[in-house]
């Protein structure tokens, strides 16, 4: 390789500085939400954020540290379950017990990284299975959190953070918001950074990654655990949001992986722009198709397979056909 | 009390043998193609579903719908193979992964569009409540004994087929360096597609037992992946014994588990998987490297 070693940004792509410009431009829109959007809008805008997030995380993971993971609800779970123990037992205020709740599930992912890195490949994936399964069945053992018929998050600590409703609802908007830009701009700095060229190596030629020098293990279980703990706060702000939080809820593959990998494949994974094309098409899909049910389940499916068999670099492959557009310069020129 | 411990411990050995049959098939495809099947659970229900269909449709005794099930297993894990999943073996690790995942989320609610969320079961007049008397109070039910017997017999066929016929020594073959074989000229598609209707016929007499044996609804596949998984690699990957030897394992934690607490079974089952993993986690007749 002609890269030189001091300077992982070397031979990275330049590309028109309007996009940065671009991006900006709609966080600052979005950030404005509370003033021009509805209530209705808001709501699923916190959605959009964070169902976005969680599809870039399980991207970070799939798309380039190599680690297909089938089980991301564990942590959404733990972080939920976290927070409302945090709040209703032990009576911290929720601001504050959102970034205690995202640490403790970062710890719980400790031991089960530890346990999960004894098996590669799809093992990996079906045990990251087996381990949501051992947090769900384990949290509906909890009496205290309602055991498994769940447990509301009582209004009085909602009220504390603050007396005003549209205060309050803008706060948890600012925070998804928020947590989604750090989440791209962050993944965006690590994929340019030293880290981001070993990611590269891994997710494009494991053997031979390893071979040039890159510990793929120990980035492997450092990506892991950190996007546990971004996973677990974004699993405690969904349960803020929704106020109520069951072991089936909290720990559903349905919504927070096989959704999640959806919107990651069906825009591509491996970019940082196919998500967010996958995320759109997701929630526009759903809109126009919520009435079907379970034949919209089948459809994603059916989805799922189409693209995995014909154009696996998803939606965002199909715009690279047409032109080579880029709006995070993340690859490089050899 | 011994008996009691004695009867929870028959009933784990015999619930065993149900899952070293679901084992089996996820076993079989793994071996040979290097994928594992995320649908193998709802493949699984998907043959109890037909068993159902069977027996209300054309009035038929439970068992007797393993002469219609297996064979359109059998039949739809060759063709599945031949038409999709023959397309993504040896792409690594993504795409097998993502579409047996697709098909599984299109065959569960595929089912719950056609048979509701209700739990269902396929009950056997007369031999559901029969069990044969041991000395000591200890008995043993029939259907469970029937359920293991069968499940010996289906992976002592399994291993003669391996062994002594010429596809199964070329099954062996292909796993071991699908490259070499196809230079060989051996049709690759057509020894993949062999794999998985034969994964898909083991699948299919898992299905009916299983629909026998315990309640079902569109929704329960997942479980029983996991189950199948955990016996796999309880067991030690690459080893038929092992799959039965896993899920015997496997069933023995969750009967105690049953024992000391309803509630939780499963969660027994999945923590004895997790400390297997933790102590040996090449498996009990596993050799060498970890999976």
């Amino acid at each position: 390789m002609s890269l030189k070693a001091k300077d992982p940004r070397a031979g990275m792509v330049r590309g028109p500085r309007v996009a940065s410009l671009v991006l900006l431009g709609v966080l600052l829109l979005l950030a404005l939400g509370p003033w021009w959007a509805s209530r209705g809008t808001m709501r699923l805008l916190v959605e959009f954020f964070y169902m976005l997030t969680l599809a870039q995380l399980w991207n970070l993971l799939a798309g380039y540290a190599g680690l297909i993971s089938v089980g991301q609800q564990a942590f959404v779970g733990l972080g939920g379950y976290f927070l409302f123990a945090l709040v209703i037992l032990a009576g911290v205020p929720v601001l504050v017990a959102m970034p205690l709740a995202a640490l403790a599930t970062a710890l719980l992912a400790l031991p089960s990284a530890k346990l999960l890195f004894r098996m590669r490949g799809a093992y990996f994936a079906v045990g990251s299975w087996v381990v949501a399964e051992v947090f769900r069945l384990a949290a509906a053992q909890i009496g205290a959190l309602g055991g498994g018929s769940g447990i509301s998050l009582p209004a009085k600590f909602v009220k504390a953070i603050s007396a005003s409703r549209w205060l309050r609802e803008s706060t948890i908007y600012w925070i998804a918001l928020a947590i989604m830009a750090a989440v791209l701009i962050g993944m965006w700095l690590l994929l340019r950074s030293g880290y981001g060229l070993a990611l590269a190596a891994v997710r494009d030629d494991e053997e031979a990654a390893r071979a040039s020098g890159v510990q793929v293990e120990r980035i492997r279980f450092r990506v892991f655990v950190g996007v546990a703990l971004v996973t677990g706060l974004i699993g405690a702000l969904i349960f803020l949001h929704k106020l109520r939080i069951t072991p089936e809820a909290g720990f559903s593959v349905t919504d927070w992986t096989v959704i999640v990998m959806f919107i990651a494949v069906i825009g591509g994974i491996g970019t940082l722009e196919g998500p967010i094309l996958g995320a759109i098409a997701y929630f526009l899909l759903r809109e126009q198709l919520a009435d079907l049910g379970n034949w919209f389940f089948v459809i994603l499916g059916l989805a799922t397979i189409a693209i995995m068999l014909f154009e696996p670099r998803g939606l965002w492959g199909l715009v690279q056909r047409w032109r080579a557009i880029t709006f995070f310069h993340t690859s490089r020129r050899l | 009390m011994l008996a009691d411990m004695m009867n929870t411990l028959i009933q784990g050995i015999m619930l065993g043998g149900l899952y070293g049959l679901f084992a089996a098939g996820l076993s079989l495809m793994f071996g040979v193609m290097r994928i594992v099947n995320l649908a193998h659970g709802d493949f699984i229900v998907m043959a109890a579903y037909m068993a159902l269909v069977a027996v209300t449709a054309l009035g038929l005794h439970p068992l007797l719908t393993l002469f219609i099930v297996v064979p359109l297993m059998a039949g739809f894990g060759y063709f599945g193979q031949r038409l999709a999943l023959n397309r993504v073996v040896g792409t690594g690790l993504l795409a097998p992964l993502m579409v047996t995942f697709g098909l599984s989320i299109i065959i569960q609610n595929l089912l719950l569009e056609l048979f509701s969320a209700d739990s269902r079961r396929l009950p056997l007049p007369g031999l559901d409540t029969a069990s044969i008397p041991l000395p000591g109070g200890i008995s043993i039910g029939v259907v469970p004994l029937m359920m293991f017997a069968v499940a010996v017999a289906v992976l002592a066929g399994l291993g003669w087929f391996f062994r002594h016929t010429m596809t199964g020594r070329l099954l062996r073959a292909v796993s071991d360096d699908p490259e070499i074989v196809g230079l060989m000229g051996a049709d690759r598609r057509h020894l993949y597609a062999i794999a998985t209707g034969l994964a898909a016929a083991v699948v299919g007499i898992a299905g009916v037992l299983m629909a026998v044996k315990t309640n079902f609804d569109p929704l329960s596949g997942p479980t029983r992946l996991l189950f199948a998984f955990e016996a796999v690699i309880i067991g030690g990957m690459g080893s038929l014994w092992g799959t039965l030897l896993g899920g015997v394992i496997l069933g023995l934690a969750q009967a105690i588990g049953a024992r000391i607490d309803p509630g939780i079974q499963i969660l027994a089952g999945h923590v004895a998987f997790l400390a297997i993993l933790a102590i040996r986690p090449q498996g009990i007749l596993g050799r060498g490297e970890a999976p």
